[in-house]
């Protein structure tokens, strides 16, 4: 019994395919779906600035927010899941990012050098400290904003839009969507040779 | 108890997320060069997959666990909204390398930095309920 556990701590362990991951979000979409709610994440920071009285500021916050204490907890769950497997479910090589090798040279033109293998996750400029750069707070604090913001507008993120619209055949989130990959285009092609040069 | 299975929904997206490798800002980064077909992997067999989910479902009248006919409200008719917002969105999307779901996620996995990073997409949720009445819908 334990020899088979371990077994399957090793399988779960290893580095996801992507169909796995699929099948995964399809079937919490599911899920939810069957509770009665629709899985969307970026609702959380409309509960969260009314759960800390922005309602005073704006009608836009002015709501049951009570009633979405399921979606909180979502997160919640997801932190945890986080912590699960960065501790007790990293890979045989570690908590690394599996690109290939056409991204790795590429990155070296943004002068984020590495060898294949050992790209991490996270790339170095997350931490406290590089909030005191000039990039690390544009990508940190600018990110967040442009994300919070783009995202309530827009009326939902990639799993409110990108995977529960679109299941949902729902012409307004490939709108969205088409939306979200023009950001991502002028961002990757456009500014980054600024921000990183 | 009624909250502890939202939880675990969440752990199940969490370590999905995380072992995906869909928190990585190096995948995100190739996949908006791309590169790799991994992430369009994801997101091409969840949405596949999820077509035949809620097809099914609205098929079948399939009742959800409180008995009830589950609804699936349609999203409000606009395009500026969705194209200026989810602009925006995608630019914050390439940049910072995670999306709203990830950044949790991280969170927990050890990178507390994400605090920040929570904090200014709460602002920008902010700041979009302030300016909602004067923004194109």
């Amino acid at each position: 019994m334990l020899e088979f556990l371990i077994q399957l701590k090793d399988f779960i362990s290893q580095p996801w395919p992507w169909w796995v991951a699929g099948m995964m979000i399809a079937f919490i979409l599911f899920i939810l779906l069957f509770f009665g709610k629709e899985f969307g994440i970026s609702a959380n920071f409309r509960v969260m600035c009314a759960a800390e009285g922005a309602g005073e500021y704006s009608d836009f916050f002015k709501f049951d927010w009570q009633s979405q204490g399921w979606n909180l907890m979502v997160v919640l769950g997801a932190m945890f899941g986080g912590y699960i497997s960065a501790h007790y479910l990293s890979s045989a090589d570690g908590n690394v990012a599996h690109i290939s090798s056409e991204t790795v040279e590429s990155l070296k033109g943004l002068g984020l050098t590495y060898s294949e293998g050992e790209v991490p996750l996270v790339p170095e400029f997350y931490s406290w400290s590089s909030l005191f750069t000039l990039r690390g707070l544009i990508i940190i604090a600018g990110g967040g904003f442009l994300i919070g913001f783009g995202a309530r507008y827009a009326g939902g993120c990639t799993s409110g839009h990108a995977i529960s619209g679109l299941s949902a055949l729902q012409i307004s989130s490939l709108i969205a969507v088409i939306g979200f990959f023009i950001g991502g285009l002028l961002m990757t092609y456009l500014i980054f040779p600024f921000l990183f040069g | 108890m009624r909250y502890f299975k939202y939880i675990i929904v969440g752990v199940l997206f969490g370590i999905t997320m995380f072992k995906s490798e869909a928190v990585s800002w190096f995948r995100i980064y190739e996949m908006f060069h791309f590169q790799s077909f991994h992430m369009y992997g994801i997101i091409f067999s969840s949405v596949v997959l999820g077509m035949g989910i809620v097809t099914f479902i609205k098929w079948r009248h399939f009742k959800s666990i409180k008995g009830e006919e589950i609804i699936i409200p349609d999203k409000q008719k606009s395009i500026p909204r969705y194209l200026i917002g989810g602009t925006i969105f995608g630019l914050g999307w390439a940049m910072a390398g995670v999306c709203p779901g990830p950044m949790f996620v991280l969170m927990g996995s050890g990178y507390t930095v994400f605090v920040v990073f929570l904090a200014s997409a709460m602002f920008g949720t902010f700041v979009y309920g302030l300016l909602r009445d004067k923004l194109p819908h």
